[in-house]
């Protein structure tokens, strides 16, 4: 992937040089061209196409504040109810991800959405233990958000 | 009202929204029942609430004095960056020194492990020494 960015910027200074105009209006433009030159000659390279990694970031990016700001409606919810009716618990949550770069990108996710703080790993980094603001009904649909969040780092990283 | 005027409206809208956000998680550190609920409406509530009011910061300069201020966007990446981590680290400690927990139901994963661990091993976690 880092390569195919590097023959992208290259191929930005190339068309910089044929247009001997050195702005970065002309750098974005050749920049755009080096991305239709790569989408052309994507079977040729080892890697599949970087843009698509690029977009599954974005998602990530997007899902992740979407999920921000339903975590802060469920905690307003629970703040300001009169009686606090919620039971916390901890839980474990096996995952499938192997390098620690992603177990800690899942760890920071998962502390920033609804109801759910990571606490720990196990040695073998094959689960992370999360406490739940509201453990009693709420396993499944956990499991389920971690699903997606593992789904979409495991889009970006492969 | 101009166009200005509507970007100054938004900012002064998302700080008002943030502040609001920063009383509410201040509200849960208060109520509360143990640390570890805390720590939710502490590194959720008041994450949201910087991300907004640096936000509406951002705009409201950009709308009035047409400044594009990059600090402020770094700072919202480092605040994503560190308050989960911190979050963590603090439940994470608070567990191994043994702080109680308020009225639990299905607490004991973490502690069956743990307790499981150290009745097979020489009670030296492997975690600890790995840190």
């Amino acid at each position: 992937m880092a390569f195919q960015i590097l023959i992208n910027i290259f191929i930005a200074i190339i068309w910089m040089f044929l247009q001997n105009n050195y702005t970065a209006v002309s750098f974005v433009v050749g920049y755009v061209v080096g991305i239709l030159i790569l989408l052309i000659l994507r079977r040729f390279l080892t890697f599949d196409f970087y843009m698509t990694r690029v977009w599954a970031i974005i998602k990530l990016i997007i899902l992740f504040i979407k999920q921000l700001i339903l975590a802060n409606i469920d905690m307003v919810k629970i703040v300001l109810a009169p009686k606090l009716k919620n039971k916390p618990g901890i839980i474990a949550v096996p995952t499938k991800l192997e390098t620690e770069w992603e177990i800690t990108l899942l760890a920071c996710l998962i502390s920033l959405t609804p109801g759910t703080i990571s606490m720990d790993f196990s040695d073998d980094n094959k689960t992370i233990y999360i406490h739940a603001v509201d453990a009693q009904n709420k396993e499944d649909e956990i499991e389920q958000i971690q699903e997606t969040f593992v789904r979409a780092i495991m889009e970006v990283t492969k | 009202m101009n166009v200005s005027e509507i970007v100054e409206f938004i900012g002064v809208f998302l700080i008002l929204i943030g502040s609001i956000m920063a009383v509410i998680s201040a509200i849960g550190i208060v109520r509360l029942p143990d640390v570890y609920t805390r720590s939710h409406s502490g590194t959720k509530s008041s994450t949201l609430a910087v991300l907004l009011t640096l936000t509406g910061a951002f705009i409201f300069f950009w709308g009035s004095q047409s400044f594009a201020s990059v600090r402020l966007l770094l700072g919202i990446v480092f605040v994503f960056l560190t308050a989960p981590v911190a979050g963590h680290l603090i439940s994470r400690a608070a567990y191994r020194a043994n702080v109680k927990t308020s009225d639990l139901t299905v607490e004991d994963e973490l502690g069956d492990a743990i307790r499981a661990y150290e009745e097979e091993g020489t009670g030296e976690h492997e975690e600890d020494k790995k840190e």
